[in-house]
C-alpha cells in the first residue's frame, strides 16, 4: 500500500514556520545583548573585520543569481517561478546557476571564517569581551543556519536532476525563501554588529 | 492569496511524498515515517519517562517523611550516591532536578501534545499522514537522544546536576565548584535540553502545516475538532517558546564551557576560589528562561483542553457549550502567555514596577481559563452522561483544574506572593495543574484513543478502579501542600531538621503515604495497558459514537489512514444531540442532511 | 459510578475547605508593620477563592449527579455561552481589578517606597550556606566589602581590610539578624557566590539575593522574638540547612546588645 502527501503550499508554510522560529531565536540573542551591555561597564568596543562587509555582497549576489536561477530561466517571469516546462538546454541553465548560488554559499562561509581569523589574529577571541562573545556567537549560529540552507540547495538540486516538474519548482520556490531569509538575516545581523559591537 | 491559487490551478499540487508501506522491523516500527508510529514512539517515550520520574519522587518523599531512615532498594540501585540507601542533601537535590526535567520535558511535553498529536492529528485534518513524515521522525528521535543524554548525567562521577529543572545562574554556570553534579552532569542537562529544543521545533513545523495546508476536502479551519484546534495551538505556543529556551541553552553552555560572562557577574567567591567571570546579569537567565517557562505550562495544559474538550460532547452526548467562544479562550490564553512571564520573577531583583506590569495579565489570563471551565460545566448540565473511564478523567480534570488555578490567584498577587513564593504552596499549584490535570488529559487521551491506536478496548473495570484511586490519590497527596506552604514551609529542602519546621512532618508523612498509594494506584493502569493490547476485545471503529475523522476508519486506521479514500467533510465536530441515521450524532464524513434535523 | 464521583468531589471540596477556614496550618502570627496589609490581601483572596472553589466543586458534582445515566431529552444550558462569559469576566473581573487595586498599594510600600529616613542600616550577605550580617559599628560607616580578601577561615567574612579601611575598622559582623522592636530596618543584600532568598515568615519578608547587585529591602519588626531567616533560593546542597536567627529586642537590649558586640 502506499499513500502521499499533497502539501500544495504545505512545503512554503514550513518554511515560513520555520523562518518564525529562527526570526524568535535571533529576538532572544539580541535581547540578550541589550541586557547584557546594559548590565555591566566591561563592554569592550572593536570595528569589524572589513571582509564582513565583502562577504554580505556576496551574499545579496548569490540571493540574485539565485531568483535569476528560480524565475528567469527559459520563460516569462512567473512569481512562483511555474515557469512553462523547461527546454533540456535551458534546464541546464537553470542548474548552472543554482550551481553558481551554491558555490557563493561556501565563499561566504569561507568569507566568515577568514573574519574570524582576522579578529583572533588581533587577539579577540570569545571570551576577550562580552562583545566579541556575541559576535562570535551570532555569526556562528547565522552560519549553522546558512549551513542548513546549502544543504536545502542541494537537495533543490537534485530534485531539478531527477525530475523537473512542479514538484522540483515547488521545492525551488520554498528553498530560495528560506535562503533569501538567510540574507536578510545577515543585514540585520550587520547592522546589528556595526552598531553594537 | 487569489493569485497563488490561480496558479495552482493551472499547476495542480504534486504529491511530495509518496509513501510505500515498509516491509521490515527497522522501517516499520524504529525508523517510521508513519505518524501513527511515531506517535505511539512519544507516548512510549513518555510511559517510560513518567515511570522514571515517579520512582525519583518516591524516593524524595520516602526521604522527606523519614529522613533519618536510609531508603529502602536504593543502596542497591545506586550504590554511589547513595550508598546504604542514606539520601545525601545533594542526592535529594538531584534527584528533584531531575524528577522534574523528566517530567516537564519528557512527559508533559511529549505524551499530550507531541504522543496524541502525532496520531490523531493527521486523522483528524483528513490527511493521509503528516506534511513532513521526514522531519516527524527525526523530531521523535532528537527527543531521544535528548533523553539518553539526560539520563546520562546519572551515570557520570559526580551524578546529575542540582540545580533544579529551573537551573538558576550562576549556580548552573559556574562549574563543578558550585556543587556536586555542577560539572558534567550539568553541562549534559543543558546540552539535552538544547537537543529537545529542535525535537520540538521539527514537531511544532509539522502541526501548523499540516493542520493548515492539508486539511481535506470540507474541513474549514470552523469544522476543526477542537483536540486538533488545541494541537495547532499549542505548536504556536511551542515554535516561539523554544525557539528562545535553544538560545538561552547555548548561552549557559558558553558560559560554562568557553569561559564567557552571559549570566555570571563579577566578584563571586565560590568554595573559597574567585570566579574569572564578570558582568554577566543571573536575572538574564532568569528572563530568557521563563520567557519559555510560561507558555511552557501551557504548552503542558493546552492539548489537555482540546481533549476534555473532544471527549465530553462524546460521554454527554451533547454539543459543547460556546465551541466558538472555547477557541476564542484558548487562543486568548495563548496570548497572554506570553505577557506573564515575570511571575516567577517578582522577588527576583527586577524592578518591583514590572511586577505589577506581570502581575496584571497574570490575573488576567484567569478569565479565559475561568469561561472554559464554566463552558465545560454548561456542557455538563443536562447532558446524558455516559461514565467511561475517559469521561471520568475528563471530569476529574475539571476538578483539579479549577483547584490549582485558583492557587494560582495568591501566586500571582506579587504581596501575597512575598510571602507564598519557595514555599510548598507553589509545589501544590503547580503539581495540581501540571502534575495532575494534565495527566489526567493523558489518561483521557489514552482511555480515549488506545481503540483506534490499537484495535483493542482497555478494561472498562480497572480504568474505573484505576481513576477512582488516583482521584483520591492525588488530591490527598497535593492538597495538603497548601497547607504547608501557608505555614511557610520551604520547598526544594532536602529535609527539615528537627528545629526548624520538624512540627510539618505529620503532614509530609501524610503525603508521603498518599503519594505511594497513588503510586501504586498506577500499576492498575500498567496492567490495563498491557493486558488490553494483548488480549482486549476487538474494538469497533467508532466505540465512543464520537463525531471526528478518526473514528470514520478502522481501529487501526490503515497504513494511508482512510484506506485509499479521502473524506470529505459537510459538518463540524461538535453535532451531538443531533437526530440522524445514527442515531443522536452526526459524524463529520456523513453526507449532508437532507431534511433538517428534528431535535 | 457518577454518584461515587458527586459525593467525592464533594467529600473532597467540603474537607478541604473546612481545613483551610480552621487555620489548622496557617501562617504564623504577624510581627511586623506591614504584614496586617499582606494578610488582609490573603484573607481576601482566600474567601474568594474559597468560595469559587466550594460552588464550581458542587456544581461539578451536582451537574454529574443530575446527568449521569439520564434518558430523558438533553438540555441546553439557557443562554448558551454569554452567561458564563458574562459570569467570568463580571466576576473574575471585578476580583481581579479589586486585588490589583489594593495589592499594588501593599506592594508599593514595601518594595518601591524608601525607607525611612531614621532606619538603620544592616549590610546582608548569603553566601553557601549561611547569611551573616554587618553593622556599620560605633563610626556608623560601613568599609568597602573585597571578594577577593574573604576568608573565612578567620572570620573575615565579608572580605573587609581593617589595615588599610578606618571605616571596616569597628564593621560588626554577626551571624544573627538583631534588631529592636518598632524601628525601620533597611537591609542591603548582596550575595558572595550563587542566588539565595531571604524569607522571615513572621515579618512577611521575603527577597532573592542576586549575584552581582545590591538589593534594598526594609521592614519594621512590631514585636519581640526569636525567629528563624531562612534561604528559599535553591543554593546547593546545604540549601536546607541555610538558615539564621532574627532576633527582635527591645530598644535597650538591642543597645546593650551593640556595645557588647562593639566591644570585641
Amino acid at each position: 500500500m502506499q499513500k502521499s502527501i499533497v502539501p500544495s503550499s504545505a512545503t512554503r508554510t514550513g518554511v515560513w514556520t520555520g523562518i518564525g522560529a529562527i526570526i524568535m531565536s535571533f529576538a532572544a540573542y539580541t535581547s540578550a545583548m541589550v541586557v547584557r551591555q546594559g548590565s555591566s561597564p566591561d563592554w569592550l568596543h572593536f570595528t569589524l573585520p572589513p571582509i564582513l562587509y565583502w562577504n554580505s555582497l556576496i551574499l545579496v549576489v548569490s540571493s540574485g543569481v539565485l531568483e535569476l536561477a528560480r524565475t528567469r530561466v527559459g520563460g516569462p517571469f512567473d512569481r512562483l517561478g511555474y515557469a512553462n516546462a523547461l527546454s533540456v538546454e535551458h534546464l541546464r541553465e537553470r542548474l548552472f546557476w543554482l550551481r553558481v548560488t551554491i558555490a557563493l554559499g561556501f565563499v561566504f562561509l569561507a568569507g566568515q571564517y577568514l573574519a574570524w581569523r582576522s579578529l583572533s589574529a588581533r587577539g579577540v577571541f570569545v571570551a576577550t569581551s562580552p562583545s566579541s562573545s556575541f559576535f562570535y556567537l551570532l555569526t556562528a549560529v547565522h552560519a549553522f543556519h546558512l549551513i542548513g540552507g546549502l544543504g536545502a540547495l542541494v537537495y533543490a538540486l537534485r530534485c531539478l536532476h531527477t525530475d523537473d516538474g512542479p514538484r522540483a519548482v515547488q521545492v525551488l520556490g520554498a528553498v530560495a525563501l528560506y535562503w533569501h531569509f538567510m540574507a536578510v538575516l545577515w543585514a540585520y545581523l550587520l547592522v546589528v554588529l556595526a552598531m553594537w559591537v | 492569496m487569489d493569485t497563488v491559487s490561480a496558479s495552482l490551478t493551472e499547476h495542480p499540487p504534486v504529491a511530495a511524498h509518496h509513501l510505500v508501506e515498509p516491509e521490515g522491523f527497522i522501517r516499520k516500527y524504529v525508523f517510521s515515517l508513519d505518524h501513527k508510529v511515531i506517535g505511539k514512539q512519544y507516548l512510549g517515550l513518555g510511559l517510560v519517562a513518567v515511570l522514571t520520574g515517579m520512582v525519583l519522587s518516591w524516593i524524595m518523599r520516602y526521604h522527606l517523611a523519614f529522613p533519618d531512615k536510609p531508603v529502602p532498594l536504593i543502596g542497591l540501585i545506586a550504590p554511589t550516591f547513595a550508598a546504604g540507601g542514606i539520601i545525601t542533601p545533594e542526592f535529594y537535590l538531584q534527584l528533584m532536578t531531575m524528577h522534574g526535567t523528566i517530567m516537564v520535558f519528557f512527559v508533559l511535553t511529549t505524551a499530550p501534545f507531541a504522543g496524541f498529536g502525532n496520531f490523531i492529528l493527521p486523522l483528524q485534518v483528513g490527511a493521509e499522514d503528516m506534511a513532513f513524515p521526514r522531519f516527524n521522525m527525526m523530531s521523535f528521535w532528537v527527543t531521544f537522544v535528548a533523553f539518553l543524554v539526560l539520563v546520562a548525567a546519572f551515570f557520570v562521577p559526580d551524578g546529575p546536576p542540582l540545580s533544579g529543572w529551573t537551573a538558576y545562574a550562576p549556580l548552573s554556570a559556574v562549574g563543578k565548584s558550585a556543587g556536586p553534579g555542577q560539572g558534567i552532569g550539568q553541562t549534559l542537562w543543558v546540552i539535552s535540553i538544547a537537543i529537545f529544543c529542535i525535537g520540538q521545533l521539527l514537531g511544532s513545523l509539522n502541526f501548523i502545516a499540516t493542520t493548515l495546508d492539508l486539511r481535506t476536502k470540507g474541513m474549514t479551519l470552523a469544522r476543526l475538532p477542537y483536540s486538533t484546534w488545541a494541537w495547532f495551538i499549542t505548536s504556536i505556543i511551542g515554535l516561539i517558546a523554544f525557539a528562545v529556551l535553544l538560545p538561552a541553552c547555548v548561552l549557559l553552555l558558553l558560559d560554562r564551557v568557553a569561559g564567557t560572562s552571559f549570566f555570571i557577574p563579577a566578584g563571586l567567591v565560590v568554595s573559597d576560589a574567585l570566579q574569572p567571570h564578570s558582568g554577566g546579569s543571573p536575572l538574564l537567565w532568569q528572563h530568557l528562561f521563563w520567557f519559555f517557562g510560561h507558555p511552557e505550562v501551557y504548552i503542558a495544559i493546552v492539548p489537555g483542553f482540546g481533549i476534555v474538550s473532544t471527549i465530553l460532547p462524546a460521554i454527554c452526548r451533547k454539543p459543547h457549550l460556546g465551541p466558538r467562544v472555547l477557541i476564542a479562550c484558548q487562543l486568548a490564553i495563548a496570548g497572554l502567555s506570553y505577557m506573564v512571564w515575570g511571575h516567577h520573577m517578582f522577588l527576583s531583583g527586577m524592578s518591583p514596577m514590572s511586577a505589577t506590569l506581570f502581575s496584571v495579565p497574570t490575573l488576567i489570563i484567569t478569565i479565559p481559563a475561568a469561561i472554559i471551565t464554566l463552558l465545560w460545566l454548561g456542557t455538563i448540565y443536562g447532558s446524558k452522561l455516559r461514565l467511561t473511564t475517559a469521561g471520568l478523567f475528563c471530569l476529574g480534570f475539571v476538578s483539579v483544574f479549577v483547584t490549582g488555578g485558583l492557587s494560582g490567584f495568591f501566586l500571582s498577587q506579587p504581596s501575597i506572593d512575598t510571602y507564598l513564593h519557595g514555599t510548598y504552596f507553589v509545589v501544590s499549584h503547580f503539581h495540581f495543574v501540571m502534575g495532575v490535570a494534565a495527566m489526567f488529559g493523558i489518561f483521557a487521551g489514552t482511555y480515549f484513543w488506545f481503540p483506534k491506536m490499537f484495535g483493542r478496548m482497555m478494561n472498562e473495570a480497572l480504568g474505573k478502579w484505576h481513576f477512582a484511586l488516583t482521584f483520591l490519590g492525588v488530591y490527598a497527596t497535593f492538597m495538603p501542600m497548601h497547607w504547608l506552604g501557608l505555614e511557610g514551609n520551604v520547598r526544594r529542602y532536602s529535609s527539615f531538621p528537627a528545629d526548624y519546621m520538624h512540627g510539618s512532618l505529620v503532614l509530609h508523612r501524610f503525603i508521603t503515604f498518599a503519594a505511594l498509594f497513588l503510586g501504586a494506584a498506577q500499576l492498575i493502569f500498567l496492567v490495563n495497558l498491557l493486558w488490553s493490547r494483548l488480549r482486549g476485545p476487538v474494538a469497533p471503529d467508532n466505540p465512543w459514537e464520537s463525531t471526528s475523522l478518526e473514528w470514520s476508519t478502522t481501529s487501526p486506521p490503515p497504513f494511508d489512514n482512510f484506506g485509499g479514500v479521502h473524506p470529505v467533510v459537510s459538518h463540524g465536530p461538535n453535532e451531538y444531540g443531533v437526530a440522524g441515521p445514527r442515531g443522536d450524532y452526526i459524524m463529520q464524513s456523513d453526507p449532508p442532511l437532507v431534511a433538517p434535523a428534528v431535535s | 459510578m457518577g454518584k461515587l464521583f458527586a459525593a467525592a468531589v464533594t467529600v473532597i471540596a467540603l474537607v478541604s475547605a473546612g481545613v483551610f477556614i480552621s487555620h489548622t496550618w496557617w501562617l504564623p502570627p504577624d510581627l511586623s508593620a506591614l504584614g496586617i496589609r499582606i494578610d488582609d490581601q490573603i484573607f481576601e483572596t482566600m474567601i474568594f477563592t474559597g468560595t469559587l472553589f466550594v460552588a464550581a466543586q458542587l456544581a461539578l458534582a451536582a451537574f454529574v449527579l443530575q446527568s449521569s445515566g439520564r434518558t430523558s431529552e438533553i438540555k441546553l444550558f439557557p443562554g448558551g455561552p454569554m452567561p458564563m462569559v458574562a459570569l467570568a469576566t463580571v466576576i473574575v473581573g471585578l476580583e481581579v481589578l479589586s486585588l490589583v487595586f489594593v495589592g499594588t498599594k501593599v506592594w508599593s510600600q514595601i518594595f518601591l517606597a524608601p525607607a525611612e529616613a531614621n532606619a538603620i542600616h544592616i549590610d546582608v550577605q548569603a553566601g553557601q550556606f549561611a547569611f551573616y550580617f554587618r553593622y556599620p559599628g560605633p563610626d556608623g560607616k560601613f568599609g568597602v566589602p573585597h571578594p577577593e580578601k574573604i576568608d573565612e577561615g578567620n572570620s573575615n567574612f565579608f572580605g573587609l581590610d581593617p589595615k588599610n579601611d578606618t571605616a571596616a575598622r569597628d564593621d560588626i559582623v554577626s551571624a544573627s539578624l538583631v534588631v529592636p522592636v518598632n524601628q525601620p530596618i533597611l537591609l542591603t543584600m548582596h550575595s558572595k557566590d550563587v542566588g539565595h532568598s531571604l524569607f522571615i515568615p513572621e515579618m512577611r519578608l521575603q527577597q532573592d539575593f542576586v549575584p552581582g547587585l545590591i538589593i534594598p529591602v526594609h521592614f519594621t519588626a512590631t514585636g519581640l522574638t526569636k525567629t528563624e531567616i531562612v534561604c528559599t533560593q535553591l543554593c546547593g546542597l546545604g540549601h536546607y540547612n541555610m538558615r539564621a536567627y532574627l532576633q527582635v529586642l527591645s530598644k535597650e537590649d538591642y543597645a546593650k546588645w551593640l556595645t557588647d558586640q562593639a566591644g570585641q
